[in-house]
């Protein structure tokens, strides 16, 4: 069977626009939060966010570095964090110039949760103030979620799948699972994968309010706000940026000795079939995904070092807690869980990639990052490390990332060290 | 003198993210700036923006360079 690893990475997030940058503030216990900067929030319920910062900030994002100032115009910033970041897993792999016989076998599953919501927002203002004779030529495919894959082929001509995935937050993690399956499936023997997210925008974050998914309570003290598995927690934080891989075929990449981080071995896919925005109030779903990935991995949860949780600060945190408990039994005891979203906010269909990639890093540097803010532990989270305020050196071979969505859908990836 | 000209250049410039230099009276949008038909659609908007005119559909086909655009401009503005 053709195997699947990891050859390049790229992040743009609120703790940095690349790699290093956002993984030493993770293990620093740093926080991206803060009040929103990109509108006026007058009248809001929820002020705060973790934005990507501005070019002049210590670690903010230069679209510059990257991406044309013509397409800057025309695309919503998902796009734009997201063709610096597969730029970016490109470089890192050391794959910008490909020949045309490799670029026919490199395509993208690069998707988004929401996509355009800032330019669909200002651009029905436009509608209603200015006629439709003002909306803007580039309205429809700056917005659409499938063009951040659009952009990077154009940019770097991989011709092999364009693909998306549109799976809520499940989206990062759904991504590189499917872009796996079409290596493995020989569809292609390189896959740009992961997601993006840019939703700090009016209309965002009063929605993800009204909906009382947001923490609504600490506008005073954002930086305390994203507080998994902790008993003040409160809703979740919204995060922005993007996070993209450079999937490889094993072979392809040893024969070009390519520098190889890790194996996606196991993925798996579940619905939860219940309810919109609530998870199984017994976790089904998130079991399911979680044992699929396992079992395709061919490992139990004894081999588990390390789980990046989805935990985004919400009830549901102890629900997938429990059936994290239920799956791992007394092998939970040996396995380090955190959740990531505590430092850099919930970047949505984002999440799944970037958090895929903090994965990645703990089984580089053999540390797991922290979930900061977690003070006073909610209940049921007994006899769980969960890495409290700070990382922790230890053994990381193995990694399982789990991601869940409105919907009720749930995908978990397992990856291990390649010897 | 009309200062048209030097307004439609700084729009071809800020639009296309050309360089100055390259935006003459006689280039041509799609051959030398890289522009693409939307571009020249969103073009046209900014210059009916700027300058207060209406450019027909009609009438925007057949700008081709930056001089047509001028021309147009000049001897439609208010």
């Amino acid at each position: 069977m053709r195997r699947v690893v990891v050859t390049g990475l790229g992040l743009v997030t609120p703790l940095g626009a690349d790699v290093e940058t956002s993984w030493a503030n993770i293990l620093a216990s740093k926080s991206g939060a803060g009040q929103i900067t990109k509108f006026d929030t007058e009248g809001h319920k929820c002020t705060i966010a973790c934005e990507v910062k501005p070019k002049d900030h210590e670690y903010g994002f230069d679209p510059d570095k990257r991406v044309d100032h013509k397409v800057q115009r025309q695309v919503d910033p998902f796009i734009v964090f997201g063709i610096d970041a597969a730029g970016q897993a490109l470089e890192d792999a050391g794959l910008e110039e490909m020949d045309e016989a490799t670029r026919f076998r490199a395509g993208c599953s690069i998707g988004s949760g929401i996509g355009g919501l800032p330019g669909i927002e200002s651009e029905s203002l436009v509608l209603r103030d200015r006629g439709p004779g003002r909306v803007s030529p580039h309205f429809v495919h700056g917005r659409l979620i499938n063009l951040i894959s659009g952009q990077v082929s154009i940019k770097y001509g991989l011709m092999g799948p364009n693909h998306a995935v549109v799976t809520a937050c499940s989206t990062g993690a759904h991504s590189i699972g499917d872009a796996a399956r079409m290596i493995r499936d020989d569809d292609a023997d390189i896959m740009l994968a992961g997601g993006a997210e840019a939703t700090i925008c009016p209309i965002g974050i009063a929605g993800f309010a009204q909906a009382r998914a947001l923490n609504m309570s600490m506008n005073d003290r954002p930086e305390e706000a994203s507080r998994p598995y902790d008993k003040d927690r409160d809703g979740f934080v919204m995060g922005e940026g993007a996070g993209v891989v450079v999937l490889e075929e094993y072979e392809h990449a040893k024969a070009r000795g390519a520098k190889i981080y890790a194996e996606v071995v196991g993925y798996g896919l579940s619905g939860d079939a219940h309810h919109v925005t609530a998870p199984h109030p017994e976790g089904s779903g998130a079991y399911r995904s979680m044992e699929m990935a396992l079992k395709k991995a061919g490992l139990t949860p004894a081999d588990i070092d390390y789980i990046n949780a989805h935990g985004t600060s919400t009830m549901a945190d102890t629900i997938e807690l429990g059936s994290v408990k239920q799956l791992f039994g007394d092998a939970i005891g040996g396995v380090s869980m955190s959740s990531t979203k505590s430092a850099i906010g919930h970047l949505l269909g984002g999440a799944g990639a970037v958090e895929a990639i903090f994965c990645i890093l703990a089984l580089r540097d053999q540390i797991v990052p922290p979930t900061l803010n977690l003070h006073n532990p909610d209940e049921g989270t007994d006899g769980v490390d969960l890495v409290p305020l700070v990382a922790k050196k230890r053994e990381v071979k193995a990694v399982l990332n789990n991601s869940f969505g409105f919907g009720g859908t749930n995908a978990s990836l397992v990856m291990t060290k390649v010897d | 003198m009309s200062d048209t000209p030097d307004r439609v250049s700084k729009i071809v410039v800020e639009h296309l993210g050309v360089e100055a230099d390259k935006v003459t009276q006689e280039a041509s949008f799609i051959d030398d700036l890289g522009a693409d038909s939307l571009d020249i659609v969103e073009l046209v908007m900014a210059f009916e923006e700027e300058f207060g005119v209406e450019i027909p559909d009609d009438a925007a086909e057949k700008i081709a360079t930056v001089g047509d655009a001028t021309k147009y401009i000049e001897e439609h503005k208010g």
